[in-house]
């Protein structure tokens, strides 16, 4: 069979939008219609039909399986990228690489990570948090005493203030999806609810507010307005089905399923309830982007409707010719995503992608459409709205509104924050795909 | 008659016991005394609630900055490996300008919570109250907001009026108490 027969299965589809884009839905209508379709991103030429003969690895048992699994060790390339791999005085950053992923939860070992000074070395039996405040009677729980609360487990994403922040930059970079927009990640956490406990405190009528601390070594604290906590707040312990990892809050962090990352405080030592906000540096500086004119937002709490193409994307070379699936993930602070829409032409024509169910509330929801590369031109391109009626805006409605950078910031640079607009990908003729504005 | 009894008593047991808890909690929390919090408890509020008495002034804040906080905020606040502390642009020359206290930050308190929580970066929570009144003078004064010789304490420095303020704008007003 010629590896060329898909382009052939194509003609007797209806193009969905310009450029190559075909209906989200062709596969399943399909069936057969893609069976010889190439399967994605191989970096050399797909092998032509030949004889099959014995692998070497099937020659011989393999080996043991270890206590804990590893990946494979042709996926060791597989990995986040460190912005301060010493340990300097100042924040590190370590990104997902989107890219390499698919499906819609972030592998614990590469889920996003800022820290401001390192996750501390915790130890879980001394572990304790502390309720208190405007309560009318101050808690402290252990972490055994809260694995014997009822749990929850959600699916949540969670993205840093300041992820796409070089998006802001008035000229495309030279990066791929992992720098744009590698500080979101999403995953199951299960824990406590936090209403369940402030509710066992006793919650002072004049409470408006909760600080919540972690026990790093600069203590962080964030502001929380109490009908957050006690709408889907949780005190998280495991992600994905095991305890938090060291750099995600180990043992317990709260979570708080769409609002801004630094929000969502790892370590978490204790929740005091308050009359007013404590602004502290990441709330009264930190995350209050600047606005054109000179003012400044304060209390951007949510993470807005966003969505980004994982596949193709720089860093994945184009082989050849013919069928490829565009994919990405898209998520809204706002609840579900209800539609995401994908062109192959730079936003001149689009074609609305298949959503992966099942599609969650404040979690990634993957997109997917068939895309037929014909060998020319493409930009990609996609936008998303959520079911709260929020839609994604364009590059130009988040200019006009917020502004873009003086200047060219460096890829790890955080010009400004809450960048929510469209990512556009350039296919160029020779398969190199790279970040431009469209 | 002997098993009605006991069942009585069990259900009677069950019922106070089920008084005293919530009735969405299994109530594991242990109670505790704000004093024993009091170690971790160092928020400092806008209006200066948490504030601990001592008091210092920018003369004495100066000699503490250039032992303990020069090697990475610079000269003078001006900046190094960490941001830098006074001076700044105005904000409206662009989305990108770097952020001090004297052209941004609302609160003065901030400075003080911030440094006595987390600063030096090396060594938090090491520094004396006083010290942490001085360097928040030292960081004022920097900025030309207070003078050399005026004293921050518990009463003065929530009543610092900060340039910017008033340069915010809610995002989400409706969601914030």
């Amino acid at each position: 069979m010629s590896k060329h027969s898909s382009i052939d299965s194509f003609r007797d589809l209806r193009p969905a939008a310009a450029n190559g884009l075909y209906d989200r839905r062709a596969f399943l209508k399909g069936g057969t219609a893609f069976a010889t379709a190439i399967g994605g991103y191989t970096l050399s030429e797909t092998l032509n039909a030949q004889s099959l003969v014995d692998d070497p690895w099937s020659a011989s048992a393999g080996t043991p399986t270890g206590p804990y699994e590893a990946r494979s060790r042709f996926e060791n390339s597989v990995v986040r990228t460190m912005t301060n791999p010493n340990g300097e005085p100042r924040s590190q950053q370590s990104r997902t690489p989107h890219h390499m992923l698919d499906g819609t939860f972030t592998p614990n070992g590469l889920h996003f990570v800022i820290s401001r000074s390192g996750p501390p070395d915790i130890d879980p039996d001394q572990h304790r948090l502390a309720i208190h405040g405007l309560v009318k009677q101050p808690l402290i729980f252990t972490l055994d005493s809260l694995m014997r609360y009822p749990m929850v487990s959600r699916m949540a994403f969670v993205e840093c203030g300041g992820n796409s922040a070089p998006m802001w930059s008035p000229e495309p970079l030279d990066a791929n999806v992992q720098a744009l927009h590698g500080l979101v990640s999403s995953a199951e956490w299960s824990g406590v609810m936090l209403s369940t406990l402030l509710e066992e405190a006793g919650i002072e009528p004049s409470a408006k507010w909760l600080i919540a601390e972690g026990s790093d070594s600069l203590a962080l604290h964030r502001s929380v307005p109490l009908s957050k906590a006690l709408d889907d707040a949780m005190i998280a312990m495991y992600q994905n089905g095991e305890r938090l990892m060291p750099g995600n809050g180990y043992p317990m962090r709260l979570l708080l399923p769409g609002w801004e990352g630094n929000m969502n405080v790892k370590w978490l030592r204790r929740i005091e309830l308050v009359d007013q906000p404590a602004m502290s540096i990441y709330e009264a500086r930190t995350y209050a982007p600047i606005l054109p004119g000179g003012k400044a937002y304060q209390f951007y709490f949510l993470q807005e409707v966003k969505s980004f193409i994982t596949h193709p994307s720089p860093g994945l070379l184009l082989s050849d010719h013919g069928f490829y699936e565009i994919s990405g993930i898209a998520y809204s602070a706002n609840g579900r995503i209800s539609k995401v829409m994908v062109s192959a032409d730079g936003g001149e024509s689009w074609a609305e992608a298949e959503l992966q169910a099942p599609v969650l509330p404040k979690a990634f929801t993957r997109f997917r459409i068939p895309w037929q590369w014909d060998g020319g031109p493409a930009v990609l391109q996609s936008r998303a709205w959520d079911e709260a009626g929020y839609v994604q805006p364009t590059r130009s409605e988040i200019v006009a509104a917020r502004g873009e950078a003086s200047r060219v910031p460096n890829v790890n640079g955080f010009p400004s924050q809450h960048y929510n607009g469209p990512t556009s990908w350039q296919v160029n003729q020779t398969g190199e795909v790279k970040h431009v504005y469209a | 008659m002997y098993m009605r009894s006991v069942q009585f008593l069990m259900l009677t047991g069950l019922f106070i016991h089920c008084a005293v808890i919530n009735a969405q909690s299994p109530g594991l929390g242990t109670p505790i005394d704000e004093i024993d919090i009091a170690a971790w408890n160092i928020d400092v509020l806008p209006d200066g609630t948490g504030l601990p008495s001592g008091e210092g002034n920018a003369v004495q804040g100066k000699i503490i900055y250039e032992q303990k906080c020069i090697v990475c905020h610079g000269l003078n606040g001006q900046g190094g490996i960490s941001p830098a502390l006074a001076g700044g642009e105005p904000l409206s020359n662009g989305i990108d300008t770097a952020k001090t206290i004297g052209n941004f930050w609302p609160y003065a308190t901030t400075i003080f919570d911030y440094t006595r929580r987390a600063m030096p970066w090396f060594a938090p929570r090491t520094l004396t109250d006083n010290e942490v009144y001085s360097l928040t003078a030292y960081l004022l004064a920097l900025n030309n907001i207070i003078d050399q010789e005026d004293i921050m304490d518990a009463t003065s420095l929530p009543a610092v009026e900060m340039p910017n303020r008033d340069g915010f704008i809610i995002r989400f007003p409706e969601r914030t108490p």
